[in-house]
């Protein structure tokens, strides 16, 4: 177990560097064959030649080796190292503006996003596995197996404008000209956009689209585990020691089934942080996924390289922990 | 039909061409013979699902390479005096904003969704598919480092990294976003390839092979890696379907093809704020985006039924 820790931690040293120099790699690239990205600031027109120098200095794009086609520029990615270990700098926008400001801006949105992305995906979708995963072959099985199919093969733009114009605007519609509704739900949940007013309720709609997506997996996990493990030697002697059957499902089985489904969880946080691209785009959240569309439609790609140099950093972490977690949970698996 | 000898063993293994969803078997169909692809073809022809679906993609798949054999009208010959006009025997889908006939943009619109998930999903299964096997048969520090650059590329969140990508390059078009797409995909094919030769490695008859004095490339290609085959292709098939809605998706986002380029992704994203007055021009790009990514992914699961004989 020790040795395994070691082991893991020290695979993880060279990931993150390897991610973060293809990400630097890209950026050097990009500089170096369409040009300097200050440019961006004044659109068509051509500016003083002194404004865009003190610019581009200032913004730390005047390093010489970005004007070598090809060169990786390993000066400048020790440099983006130390700035981003030591001073926890990633870098600014065009006008300056600190990545991790906007960021801090953006995050608590995104947070409760994926929070109420997980809680509805963990609950909804175990829920139907086992259910499912108990009476293999009936039509509860049927029904998650096919709603499952659809819910993979419907990609999450889709899902989300067809529920934002359906349950947002057409059935808040309604709701909005009853009387006897409060508002908290028929203008704060069944919105078609992000309220600041009620900035939980207006979450709860794209949370649950978000966290749909992996619901299907989530629930053909555990329906596959939980099929797997009701057959298992230490089941049926739980039953046949005459414990209840809701303790042999709810204790001995259901703990066993969860472990894949866990660790499922836990590594769809990346997805998911991909996911609330989409969903914040749709229902106009100012969260982080927002934060990098917008960033990547007027072209600053230097508020795009840090924000996912940042989501990177915390995805790569949260699987680790979920790799350790993985290795702590289920004692049978040795990892000598 | 029962008596399959080995699971892995295909035999007449010649390397089933992995660029698309052929599920030709190798072996003559005269005399019955019970190799795994016979198997699989009479199993999956019997299965109305895997049958359907192969058929819609085959539809799909003419729109993309011949879309005159669909319509016959002209997609770009537009007239804003008829913008948004409900479908109608002329127009069978309508018009969209511009006044094109939206049914002759629909088929047009197959061929760039088609090409990317063709030409990236050509390109993972190549390019990953070989670096797998490299990495499964010569183990050691081959493997270590094939290991970390997956583990570096696989760090990347798929959406978030493909965004990356297209905001530096800048140019989007068919083939950067096939690129982008081929890069961020092909570890997953490569560990799946991985893990398949590992463990096949070590079966006796490769033993036998070495101690007659096999090449490694030999060993490779012609006793180890259709092995491999069957799992290669069943991914293959879903990613296809995967790379479909990932073009539709960067599309819609803004860093995927840009208007004047017609692909389902550009229907969409151009025409979703017209969805409650005329929800046709949504619902039609949808529906066909839709039935085409539901079609790949059923055929991978019957496919994967089909070759995996723990499941008969």
């Amino acid at each position: 177990m020790g040795r395994y820790v070691i082991r893991r931690l020290l695979q993880f040293i060279p990931t993150v560097l390897g991610t973060m120099f293809l990400l630097h790699y890209m950026t050097s690239l990009a500089i170096q064959f369409s040009g300097n990205p200050a440019r961006a600031l004044f659109g068509d027109r051509t500016p003083p030649p002194a404004l865009l120098q003190a610019i581009t200095e200032r913004l730390g794009y005047d390093n010489p080796c970005l004007d070598q086609r090809g060169n990786p520029c390993f000066g400048l990615f020790l440099d983006r190292l130390q700035n981003i270990f030591l001073h926890f700098d990633f870098g600014v926008n065009l006008r300056q503006r600190e990545v991790t400001e906007l960021v801090a801006d953006a995050i608590p949105f995104t947070l409760k996003l994926l929070v109420i992305a997980i809680v509805f995906e963990a609950v909804v979708g175990i829920a139907a596995g086992v259910l499912a995963g108990l009476r293999g072959g009936s039509f509860l099985d049927y029904t998650v197996k096919i709603s499952t199919v659809f819910v993979i093969s419907v990609p999450i733009f889709v899902l989300g404008l067809v529920v934002r114009e359906f349950v947002g605007v057409k059935l808040g519609n309604v709701l909005r000209g009853q009387d006897w509704i409060p508002d908290l739900i028929s203008v704060g949940v069944f919105t078609p956009g992000f309220k600041a007013d009620y900035p939980f309720a207006s979450l709860i709609i794209p949370g649950m689209v978000l966290g749909a997506v992996s619901l299907a997996t989530t629930a053909r996990l555990t329906r596959t585990s939980i099929m797997e493990n009701i057959r298992a030697d230490y089941v049926r002697t739980a039953k046949a020691k005459g414990l209840t059957n809701k303790r042999v499902i709810g204790v001995h089985t259901l703990r066993n089934s969860l472990i894949p489904v866990i660790t499922f969880l836990g590594v769809d946080i990346g997805a998911a942080m991909g996911g609330a691209v989409v969903t914040e785009t749709i229902f106009n959240v100012p969260g982080i996924g927002r934060l990098v569309t917008m960033s990547a439609r007027t072209g600053e790609s230097s508020v795009v390289i840090g924000v996912v140099t940042m989501l990177v950093l915390v995805v790569l972490i949260a699987n680790l922990l979920v790799d350790l977690m993985y290795a702590v949970l289920d004692p049978r698996i040795r990892y000598e | 039909m029962s008596d399959l000898t080995s699971a892995g063993s295909a035999v007449g293994g010649a390397p089933v061409g992995g660029d698309g969803p052929t599920t030709e078997p190798s072996a003559g169909g005269k005399e019955r013979s019970t190799s795994l692809w016979a198997d699989a073809r009479r199993q999956l022809l019997r299965d109305p699902i895997f049958v359907i679906a192969f058929l819609y993609i085959v539809v799909v798949g003419s729109m993309a390479a011949f879309p005159k054999l669909w319509t016959s009208q002209d997609p770009r010959a537009c007239s804003t005096d008829r913008s948004r006009v409900s479908p109608s025997w002329e127009h069978p889908f309508g018009t969209d904003i511009l006044g094109c006939d939206y049914y002759s943009h629909a088929i047009y619109g197959a061929r760039p969704s088609m090409v990317i998930a063709v030409m990236a999903t050509s390109g993972i299964v190549i390019f990953g598919g070989l670096l797998g096997l490299l990495a499964g048969y010569y183990g050691g520090w081959v493997d270590t480092i094939i290991s970390r650059l997956m583990d570096i590329v696989l760090s990347l969140p798929f959406l978030l990294g493909a965004i990356v990508f297209l905001t530096v390059i800048k140019r989007q078009n068919i083939w950067t976003i096939a690129l982008v797409l081929f890069a961020l995909a092909w570890p997953t094919i490569a560990r799946i390839i991985r893990g398949s030769v590992i463990s096949s490695k070590d079966l006796d008859y490769v033993h036998a092979a070495k101690a007659v004095g096999a090449r490694n490339s030999r060993l490779m290609f012609r006793h180890i890696l259709p092995n491999a085959i069957a799992p290669m292709l069943v991914y293959a098939t879903i990613v296809l379907g995967a790379f479909v809605a990932a073009e539709a998706t960067l599309t819609f986002l803004g860093v995927g093809l840009q208007a004047p380029a017609q692909s389902w992704g550009t229907m969409i994203s151009v025409h979703q704020v017209y969805f409650l007055e005329d929800p046709w021009l949504l619902l039609f790009p949808c529906g066909l985006l839709v039935g085409t990514v539901l079609s790949f992914i059923l055929m991978g699961d019957a496919l994967r039924d089909a070759l995996d004989p723990k499941f008969r």
